[in-house]
Parts: C-alpha cells; structure tokens; sequence
C-alpha cells in the first residue's frame, strides 16, 4: 500500500492556495496546467479595473518553468529558439518562441538569463523531451522545477508604489530586467515583466516564502486597493494588450491532430524576433522557405463596430467567402471598444472588405450580425506607463 | 481670422461638438470664461495635494460612442466601476446594495423577503423602458409640426418604435412617464428603506419631490447609462471627472481645434439675422462662419443675444423654461478614511454610494423645505468618496469626499443666498454625516461649499439647475428645449446650441453635443464624423 492520492486531487494546489482559497468568495476554479486556479474571486469587473487602475495580483505558479544550465546554455538556447539567447545580457528577460523542424511553433514563453551559463524557460506547455533530445552534443542541462519556484505577478499602475511601501524599491528596474532584493532574510527575484500591457512586475520566489510574502504584499498595497484577481480579468486585460497564448490562439505543432493546424512564428506575427544572422536554428530552413514564398496565414487585430464581442466568430471577405476565424476577442473596458484577434488567410491580411458574423446570444436565441471589421494595429490598448523610467508612482 | 465654428463654453458638450466638427475639418475655437476647462465636469485642487470632483461625480451616461469615436481612452480617459452602496437607518442599520446579484438579494431579503424577489421583475421592467429609449438618445428629434422628408421620417421612426410594443407595455410606458416614483415603487415593494434607496435616482438634480408626478422618468434618465455594458451602473472618471474634459480637450487640440481661457462671451455678435461671432467680456472680438453655444438656453438667449433679434414667441417660451435649482454640493479633502460603525468590517458599500435617507417619506420633507424656499433641513445626500477606488486624486491613506445635497432652493425665502446662508447649509450636512460617522468632522481638512449662487456664478448654470433644465415630461424630445427648437438651431441664423438645455438633457452624456455637431455638418454638406448609436439587441 502507497499512500499516493492523486487520484482524490488531480489538481495541485499552489503554494498560494491557502491565501487564493480564502479570497475566492464564489469558489470559481479552473485547472491551468494540472493546477487549481481561480478565475474569478468575486467581481471580474473590479478585478479587471485593478490591473488598470491600481494594482492587481495573479497567481503565475502554474506556468512550466525549466532550468537550463551549463557551459553552452547560449548555443544550445540560440539552436532551440528563433531570438538571439547570446544576446540576452546577464538580468535580462526576453519574449521568445520555438519552433519544429517544420517551422511550426511549440511554444512561446520568456527566457530570463540569471548567470552567463544560467537560464529559465517559462512557458505554457510541457516540454522536457524536445528539450532534452534537443540537447544532444551541447554541454547543458536541463531541469524541469515548476514546483520549486512560487510566482505572482503584481500588474497595475500602482504596482510600483505597492513595492515600495513593501520596501522594494524597483524605480531603477527596466523593463525587460530584473534583480533581486532581500526579503524576510532571503532573497526574491522581482522581473519587470508582465502580461497585462501594463506597468507591472513578476515576483519570484521559492514555495516556503510564498504565504509570507502574500502576507506582506497585500499589507503594503491596501492603500492602493491591492487585490487578487483570476484568469478572467487577466484573459481581458492580455487581449487588451493584444498578447497570444499558446493552445488559445494557436495549436502548438506537438499536440495537433490536424496537420494544417500549425502556425509558424511568422504567421503568428511574431516574425520580428527571428535572428536570421544567428546561425542554424531548429526550424530556420522551413521559416526561409516561408519567407521567400509567402506565408498562408496572418494574425491580424480587428476593431469591430458596435459593442457586441466577436468571440468564437468566422471571418469572411465581401461576406461570402471564409476568410479567416477570431481566436480572442472582447469589449475592451479600456478603449470602450469591441476588438479581436484572428488568424486569417494571408491575402486579407490587409483587412479590405473584411466581415465578421457574429452570433449573439440574447435571451436563449441568436442574434445574427454581420459586420465590417477594420485591421488596427496591436496592442489595442498601449498607455505610456507600460514603459515609463523611473516607473510611475501613485 | 474666422474661425468655422466658435463654441460657447468649455464643458463636456461644448467639447464633445468642437472634437467632432475638427475632424471634419472645420476650424474651431472653444470660449471659456473660466480660466480652467470643464464646465460641470470639472477637477480643481482646491486643497494641496486633492483633485476633486467640483460638480458632477459619476459617470454612466457618458455614451461609449463618442469615447471611441473621439479615442478618449487613448488621451487618457479611464471609467472606473464602483462597488453597491449604503442607506443608513435612523437607529444604526443599513441597507446594503452589491454589484453580486445573489448578495444583494440576501440583502434586501433582510429587510423584506418579497422585495427581495420583486427587484429582479422591478429591474425587468426598468430594463424595458431604457431599452426603449436609449435609441432616441443619439438622434435629432423631429419636428411634429413640419412636412419635411426627414421629419416625417423620424416621425415613422417614433411610431414604429412605439408599434413594436404590446398594448400593455405602451399603457405602462405612458403611465410610467407620468407618475411619481413613490407611487411606482409602491406597486413594486413594501420596505421604506428599499424605496428610499430607489428611489434617489429620481430627484437628483431635479425640482421634484419623490411624490411629484413625472419624478419617475428622471429615474430612467439615471439608469438609462452603462459601464461597459452594465446598464444602469455607474462609475468615476480616473483623475476626477475633470479628466473626462482634459481627454476631450486633448481629443480636440490633437485635431486642431483650440480652447480660449479667461474670458467669457459678452454678447454673440448678429448682423441681418445671422450670428457671424462673439465679443468677450476683454473686447477681444472672435468672428465665427456660425456661433455653438454649450451654454443653457436661458443664459444663451436671455444674456448674450440682444432681444430685439428674437421672435417674441420664443423669448416668451425661453423665459418660461423650467431651470429651477434643487440641489447643491460639498467637496471635503479627508484626512483618513471616515468610519461608519452601522457597516460591517470589510463591507464594500463603503465605495459606493452612501445615503442618509431611509424613506421616501423623509425626502418628500427635505422637498416641503424647498418648497418654502429654504434649504432642506434634513437633507438628502449623496455621499461618495471615489479615492476608495481611485488612487489619483488624493495622497495614499487619505480621501475626496463627494456629497451631492438635495434640496437647496436658488433664493432663500426669495432673497439671495448670503455666506451666513452657505455656511448653514454647509454644517447641516456636515453634521448630517458626523451623525452617522462619530469622528468624522475631525478629519475634514477642506470643504468646498455650493449652493445654487455659486453653480450659478462659477459654472454658469442658470439657477443652479445642473441639467440646464428640468427633465420633465414637457420639456423633453420634441420640447427641449422649447417646441420648433428641437433640433440644435435657433431663430438666429448661425447661432445653434449644444448643451443639456437641448435633447436628450443633462448628465454627463455627450449625447447633446455629438447631435448638435451632427446637425452642423448635415447643414455644411460635410461627411459625418460620429458612428452611429450603437444598436439594442
């Protein structure tokens, strides 16, 4: 007989979880990466309106974390992904992807480089054996400890002043850096880096800090109305900032079924971080070949007209031919507009004559629209303060 | 120079058409006599340190269209939602209001098990009414009394909207319009703390009592709002309600347009029947191709335009134009957070809105005072402390307090307010909330006091009305501001208007000035800027 009981909790609790449970008044949970995690805690609404205007907490523990170390971490890094990880000064935090042989994406995540020979992956899905039969022939190693690292992103245009109080001053952190600070006689990692838009920090630490840390935290930030909030608020807040995710707006290559499901970077949109001058790397020959004969897919961001969401919605082009289909889309509290992210087929990337039919459920029927969408740049919302040195201090 | 267009005034409506006409193209230029912008949606720092919300303190009417068209968000405009509210009792209860529908029904059901569940068809109901109306709110009413295409156009459109109703929802709606709230909720429910909070939305800004007929429809014009879609919730502006004229501002200068401080207009120049400009109290002349005043009707045509140039029929009618004062204002920097021991620990009322009234009947008395020309001497008071949620306006840990005061008559007892006046109306209040909130009166650092003379003075509403005319039933559509000047035009060639005086009235909307800019351009044969309302699903 084991005492294992996986079974009777298939969902891990987060080193958060005794803080999120009491807080989550509706008890609204959903699993994120094998974990419980709340989507809402109360009022989506005032969630949301604190990542915008105060300051907003999220439990990031979920996301899956992997250590790379050792002598050729760069050049194993800069073979696996399509930017340039030998760039990445030492305290420097990067968004970056990778891809197939195909030159479909996997995944995208952000890559923190803590040593010359020291780095983090942090992303959406699991991935330790193409990272470990990736490594063949590079002196590395590869570690998978999502479990040994406690996270939370602390967004909103307080969150500076939240820090401070707590006696973090970050006013001199970039964003895209990071550093660490002493707490409660260790150290926590605090990262300029979040996925909200917005002004806002990722903190770092290690699970028995975690209660302690909250703790703290919520103490400092009462006075700027510092509240925990779910995936919903943060879900409007991330397509606010036109930002993607993995399995939501695109099929990672690994897990599709369909094999015209797959998306490579540059008909992601995420072509810009592609350093062609790097050297080899898993996919460039594939993402050559696309390049000179033109790829079948774009992403594009929609304004729609009118005040309705167009999730879920087919896109056509002069209202008869399937063009294309929404993958986010939401009013946006912020702009007091209805926008959206699609793939489409790359000869509308354009957006002329460009429809979507959205069906709009009011009381138990469907209202049929069908409307004109325009092609707006991302990110739909982008306030200043997002980037602003030294940080904004409320 | 002359400029296409110079509008009269600097608040949100005279914005709002001056941000649309630029983008059209025309040449603008926006008069203020203040040396600030705002008009009635307007932030001062009247204390080191506190911006506050100095006349209007919520937004909901504020139409998500022209926020888009005019891309506020991008010049800096942010809606806050906020949390339920209170009504204190006499005796040390409440009555609690949640955004969460399950709480807020536990709640009520405290007070009266049938209210409880007689809320959902009340608010049912309401829904109904405003999705009526809101479509009206973004269109030129017609004339009745032409034969033109366009009026006999939206004439069919009035009557299809009303033929798309049942009989019995047509009779409901005309009944509605016409009743008193106290009345219509007493079809509704039974506890006197429930309808005394209901009820609230029907006198705000209004010379009515909550037992005067007509009281009811004022209620829809508060609930006829949204917040991102939450119809009838309402919200702050980020930064005070000045932030939602600084974005407009910004809007307009952005396309162009220009804004003048300092200086009001004197009189708006006419030659042969047309309006070609102003003159501003410093002589500056400022000649304009046509004149927009944001200004109410009374002011515009009573004060600034020579009589001799107005039919005698319309200046009788603009001299008979409902625009009498009912309410006034404190303003209070907060040194810390005041504590209400009626409220449990943690309760969110405390960022809503916080009331003192628990009846209807309560309030009818605050309006007997009125009515003898004094201030009501048991006020009723709106009292909200936005930096509960937003963090802007004041340092942390400390608080702008807003309370909306009703009733306050323009003339005491017939005479004019004196400060020994203001002064007691301001302790009334003060003493009102210290009653309910032991220690309070320590913490105030600052109190802006006003009384309809000073709306009146400062912000130049005729009588200290903050609609710039009452929202009754005769005054409203096809009558606003008066019958044959419904449509933004005046008898003045060139001379238009764009204020709350006009359809669809008063609130922080935009609605008037969008509408007014709409008219403008239709006459200049100039391509709409503006979308369209958004449709009612």
């Amino acid at each position: 007989m084991t005492n294992l009981t996986h079974f009777r909790t298939p969902l891990r609790h987060t080193p958060f979880h005794p803080r999120t449970a009491s807080a989550n008044r509706l008890n609204r949970w959903g699993p994120w990466a094998g974990c419980m995690t709340s989507l809402c805690y109360g009022d989506v609404d005032m969630e949301y309106t604190a990542i915008r205007n105060a300051a907003s907490v999220y439990d990031l523990c979920p996301m899956v974390k992997y250590r790379v170390t050792g002598p050729d971490a760069a050049d194993y890094l800069n073979r696996l992904m399509i930017r340039n990880a030998a760039k990445l000064p030492v305290g420097g935090v990067h968004y970056t992807a990778w891809c197939d042989d195909d030159g479909k994406l996997l995944d995208d995540g952000t890559l923190f480089r803590h040593g010359p020979e020291d780095y983090l992956i942090c992303c959406q899905e699991r991935h330790l054996p193409w990272l470990l039969d990736s490594a063949q022939g590079f002196d590395v190693q590869v570690a998978e400890i999502t479990e040994e690292i406690a996270a939370l992103s602390l967004q909103g245009p307080c969150s500076a002043s939240v820090l401070a109080a707590a006696g973090l001053d970050v006013s001199a952190l970039k964003p895209f850096r990071m550093a660490r600070f002493p707490f409660a006689g260790g150290e926590i990692t605090i990262s300029r880096t979040g996925f909200t838009g917005d002004l806002g920090y990722e903190l770092w630490m290690t699970p028995d800090q975690a209660l302690p840390f909250w703790d703290h935290l919520f103490a400092a930030g009462a006075p700027w109305g510092i509240r925990p909030i779910g995936t919903d608020a943060l879900d409007l807040a991330r397509i606010e900032a036109g930002f993607i995710i993995t399995n939501m707006d695109f099929v990672p290559a690994h897990q599709a079924l369909r094999e015209d499901r797959p998306r490579s970077p540059l008909e992601m949109g995420l072509g810009w971080m592609i350093d062609w001058e790097k050297g080899n790397f898993t996919g460039r020959r594939a993402l050559l070949a696309e390049k000179a004969q033109g790829s079948e897919w774009a992403l594009v961001g929609l304004d729609v007209p009118g005040n309705v969401s167009a999730e879920g919605s087919i896109l056509y082009h002069d209202k008869k031919h399937e063009a294309g289909f929404v993958t986010a889309a939401a009013w946006s509290p912020a702009l007091k507009a209805s926008v959206a992210i699609a793939q489409v087929k790359a000869r509308h990337a354009g957006g002329d004559n460009l429809w979507v039919e959205i069906y709009a459920l009011r009381e138990l029927q469907y209202v049929k629209l069908m409307l004109p969408v325009r092609v707006v740049e991302r990110p739909f919302y982008n306030p200043a303060r997002r980037r602003a040195m030294p940080p904004e201090r409320v | 120079m002359t400029y296409d267009a110079v509008i009269v005034g600097a608040g949100h409506n005279g914005l709002v058409t001056a941000c649309y006409l630029a983008r059209a193209g025309m040449k603008v230029c926006v008069v203020e006599k203040n040396d600030w912008i705002g008009g009635a949606a307007v932030s001062r720092e009247l204390y080191p340190g506190f911006t506050y919300s100095n006349c209007s303190y919520v937004s909901s009417l504020f139409r998500p269209e022209i926020m888009r068209d005019l891309e506020l968000s991008k010049h800096g405009l942010q809606i806050l939602p906020y949390e339920g509210g209170a009504v204190f009792q006499q005796g040390g209860g409440y009555l609690g209001m949640f955004r969460d529908h399950d709480a807020n029904r536990r709640e009520f059901a405290r007070h009266s098990r049938r209210d409880a569940e007689a809320y959902d068809i009340y608010a049912r109901d309401i829904l109904r009414f405003c999705r009526f109306i809101r479509p009206m709110l973004m269109r030129t009413p017609p004339d009745p009394s032409s034969f033109r295409p366009r009026d006999l156009a939206e004439l069919m459109w009035l009557a299809r909207q009303m033929g798309a109703l049942s009989e019995g929802q047509r009779a409901e709606m005309v009944r509605f319009w016409t009743m008193s709230i106290s009345d219509y909720l007493d079809e509704y429910f039974e506890s006197p703390v429930i309808k005394g909070y209901l009820a609230v939305s029907a006198i705000i800004g209004t010379a009515l009592g909550p037992m005067s007929p007509g009281s009811a429809y004022v209620l829809l014009h508060h609930y006829m709002g949204d917040v991102d879609g939450n119809v009838g919730a309402w919200g702050f502006a980020r930064g005070g309600m000045g932030a939602i004229t600084r974005a407009l501002t910004a809007s307009l200068q952005a396309a162009g347009g220009e804004v003048r401080t300092g200086s009001g207009v004197d009189r708006i120049a006419v030659r042969d029947g047309r309006a070609t400009g102003v003159v501003l109290a410093n002589g500056d002349e400022i000649a304009g191709r046509r004149v927009i005043s944001n200004m109410d009707v009374k002011r515009t045509f009573l004060k600034h335009v020579e009589e001799k140039e107005l039919p005698g029929d319309f200046v009788r009618r603009v001299k008979a134009f409902k625009i009498r004062g009912s309410s006034g204002k404190l303003n209070i920097a907060l040194d810390a957070a005041p504590v209400f021991p009626a409220l449990p620990e943690g309760a969110p009322m405390i960022r809503g809105d916080l009331h003192f009234t628990d009846s209807i009947e309560r309030m009818e008395r605050g309006y007997d005072d009125w009515k003898a020309g004094h201030y009501s001497r048991d006020p009723f008071q709106d009292v909200m402390i936005p930096t509960m949620i937003d963090p802007t306006m004041t340092p942390p840990g400390k608080h702008f307090m807003s309370c909306f005061v009703q009733y306050a008559p323009p003339k005491i007892e017939g005479r004019a307010w004196t400060d020994a006046d203001r002064d007691g109306f301001r302790d009334t209040c003060l003493n009102q909330i210290e009653s309910y909130s032991p220690g309070f009166k320590d913490r105030v650092l600052h109190v802006e006091v006003r009384t309809p003379r000073e709306l009146e003075a400062e912000v130049g509403l005729t009588e200290g009305n903050i609609f710039q005319g009452e929202l009754t039933f005769d005054q409203l559509l096809f009558n606003r501001p008066v019958p044959g000047y419904a449509q933004y035009r005046s008898p003045i060639r060139d001379l238009w208007m764009c204020g709350s005086s006009t359809h669809p009235g008063g609130g922080v909307m935009g609605a008037p000035g969008r509408n007014a800019a709409a008219e403008v351009l239709r006459e200049a044969k100039l391509k709409p800027t503006m979308s369209d309302a958004y449709a009612v699903l």
